[in-house]
């Protein structure tokens, strides 16, 4: 617990550095991410990041010097460069997108080691340390770093909030941004210039790999929790927060662990409780949700079917034991049980000794289904002309979806029928 | 990208693999790394059908996941693991000579990294002839395979295991990132060059021996990485079939519309 307070008091001016650089970081990239990801461009993030290093090596091979602005220039130049050639090759050939990613990511960080070990080989001693320009050195950031990260993280919001109209625009309906006259390609120039910022900046904390991960998985997460572009980037930006700080205080605590991957790590956790737990999108909830149809089918069904014997004997209210119900549909057994139980529960059917009757409001329920059910017969067989033998199948499965609008909408439309197609009455 | 997806998740498995057996045998880590392949595809197969996360989002969160693991693995165990990031990531095909397959008797067989290489050569052959029919349709139209009674989850799931295989066993000599040029360059080259299919395999194949022999002189003349070297050379050869291909290539597309 000492560790904790220690940690969150900042006195530390080390600690002060690495979490306030892992935070700047994480949130800024998460919000750039946010519009990667809704653009279906997801992994530019990571071809980006592998195309930074021959810029790092040229930009050393030319200058001589490991000035961190000049190596920056040089990241920058190739990493945009790889976004530029990406587009060209999947526009101008029949090469798609995702081969055009591993192939440009791949040869430009090939050509890349090519360069790093030809310098290393060549015994210019300034060249130590470049390599640490891939693989992040989150735990060792110093003032002079928090100074760029702090720049970059305000020039990445602040153009995000200038441009927000058109970039949201840009994200969700391309062909309207260019009918009113959006320039869509200096748009898109912008949001790659973004993206490549946020990764040559961002590889130096947490590596050529992971970069990745910090402008994805933050959107990522996010997007399972809101419909809204607004309050989506505010969440990537506070799980990018978070994990930063967590990463942070895990190689604080244990001082041999890796700040990069620990971020990396949580906020992937983040992500992937995300996609179980969100409210509506996540998978959870999509499970309980189609639960909740079937068994709603399951007791509209059941009621029908009472209503149908009903109608049979012309006596809607008497026992039906559970075989009889049965003989007219086969629904399992077990399941038919649990389906009259749970209708009992409710209020739609009754109990008793040798079988199962609707109740009034079981009556009412089942009546509408089997009114649903052949007003759609009798509509496809009005208006699609389908032969009456076709429509059944159909009817099964919308008679659990119309709502009671649309029900008006068809009996208006119908004329007010009483007969269905196979000269049953519509109840 | 799912190629490269799962060279670089393959590393917590690699890391767990030497962990249970304490050796840099080459065996285990394949199993291992193989293992961690198939749950690689597994996962993004899961996140995109199940989680409905879109399809590249759900590659980039499950490598970069998979590999943070790995290194925090790695940092871990790190006094015992004689493992580092550079190896992993870059590789170096310069040591494979020195790492002989010496039997107890003394008999030297070679590098053991041939031996490796070359079995999983023949196994990926094998397999490619005996499975080419149910690949050929599986790949390019699934529809009518599945309606043929080809299971179209085993040959993919059986693609991949191949993919993380070979990816693993190249891993040791080129690093996790460049096995990425090999994988994707010279089929993309040929894809440029031909529309049947065997001949795209040939080409494939071939196109990668030549980017390797060129790779290799140009590292010796810079003085650096043979592996970075070929996949600068493998760039190289996809850019000439871009321009050039006398049927998909740029230059001659443009003649063409301007005769037309």
């Amino acid at each position: 617990m000492s560790e904790f307070t220690e940690f969150f008091s900042f006195s530390d001016a080390n600690v002060r550095y690495v979490t306030l650089g892992s935070v700047l970081l994480a949130s800024s990239s998460a919000v750039v991410g946010c519009f990667t990801l809704l653009r279906k461009r997801a992994l530019v993030g990571d071809a980006v990041a592998h195309a930074v290093l021959p810029g790092v090596c040229l930009a050393f091979i030319l200058s001589g010097t490991k000035n961190p602005f000049i190596l920056l220039l040089g990241a920058f130049i190739t990493g945009w460069l790889s976004l530029v050639l990406i587009d060209y090759i999947t526009s101008r050939s029949r090469i798609k997108e995702d081969t055009a990613i591993g192939l440009v990511l791949s040869v430009f960080f090939g050509i890349g080691i090519l360069l790093l070990t030809a310098i290393q080989h060549s015994g210019n001693a300034a060249q130590s340390g470049l390599d640490k320009f891939l693989f992040g050195k989150a735990a060792s950031l110093v003032g002079e770093d928090l100074v760029v990260f702090g720049a970059v993280a305000v020039l990445l919001l602040a153009t995000t909030v200038l441009f927000y109209k058109e970039l949201k625009l840009l994200c969700f309906d391309e062909t309207f941004a260019k009918s009113i006259g959006f320039p869509v390609r200096t748009l898109e120039l912008l949001l790659t210039t973004l993206t490549v910022f946020a990764v040559v900046v961002g590889i130096q904390a947490v590596g050529v790999v992971l970069m990745a991960a910090m402008l994805i998985t933050p959107a990522a997460a996010a997007r399972f929790w809101t419909e809204r572009l607004g309050v989506m980037l505010v969440l990537a930006a506070l799980i990018g927060a978070f994990s930063g700080i967590s990463g942070a205080f895990v190689s604080y605590t244990a001082p041999s662990m890796p700040t990069g991957p620990w971020i990396v790590l949580i906020v992937s956790m983040i992500a992937l409780l995300s996609f179980a737990l969100a409210p509506k999108r996540g998978w959870i909830s999509r499970l309980l949700r189609q639960r909740r149809n079937r068994t709603q089918i399951l007791e509209e069904n059941l009621l029908k079917l009472l209503y149908q014997l009903g109608e049979q004997e012309e006596d809607y209210f008497s026992n039906r034991s559970l075989e009889t119900i049965l003989t007219k549909r086969n629904i399992p057994r077990p399941q038919a049980l649990t389906g009259l139980r749970k209708l009992k529960r409710q209020g739609y059917v009754q109990h008793q000794q040798n079988g199962w009757a609707l109740t009034a409001e079981g009556e009412v329920r089942g009546k509408r289904v089997v009114r649903l059910h052949r007003l759609w017969e009798l509509y496809l067989t009005q208006y699609l002309q389908l032969a009456s033998d076709h429509v059944h199948e159909d009817a099964e499965t919308i008679e659990h979806i119309i709502t009671p609008e649309l029900e008006h909408k068809l009996i208006e439309e119908l004329n007010y029928p009483s007969l269905d197609p196979h000269q049953t009455r519509i109840p | 990208m799912v190629g490269d997806a799962i060279s670089h998740a393959v590393l917590p498995g690699i890391v767990i693999a030497f962990l249970l057996t304490g050796s840099r045998d080459s065996l285990p880590m394949i199993i291992g790394a193989g293992l961690l392949g198939v749950i690689t595809t597994l996962l993004i197969e899961f996140f995109h059908r199940y989680a409905r996360v879109q399809a590249d989002a759900a590659i980039g969160i499950t490598f970069t996941w998979l590999f943070a693991i790995g290194i925090i693995l790695i940092s871990v165990f790190a006094g015992q693991i004689d493992l580092d990031q550079d190896c992993v990531l870059y590789g170096e095909i310069a040591y494979v000579p020195l790492d002989l397959w010496i039997t107890e008797s003394g008999l030297s067989f070679g590098p053991r990294t041939l031996w490796t290489l070359g079995f999983v050569t023949l196994l990926v052959i094998g397999f490619i002839v005996t499975g080419y029919k149910e690949l050929f349709l599986t790949a390019f139209d699934p529809a009518y395979a599945a309606a043929i009674g080809i299971s179209t989850t085993v040959w993919y799931y059986l693609l991949m295991t191949a993919v993380s295989l070979t990816t693993v066993a190249s891993f040791e000599s080129v690093g996790a990132i460049l096995v990425v040029a090999f994988l994707v360059g010279p089929p993309a080259t040929a894809y440029l060059l031909t529309d049947n299919f065997k001949t795209m395999l040939l080409f494939s194949v071939g196109i990668g021996i030549v980017a390797v022999v060129i790779g290799y002189y140009l590292a010796y003349w810079l003085d650096g990485s043979i592996a970075g070297a070929v996949a600068t050379i493998t760039g190289l050869q996809f850019a000439l079939a871009f321009v050039f291909s006398p049927t998909h290539g740029l230059y001659f597309k443009r003649r063409r519309t301007q005769v037309a």
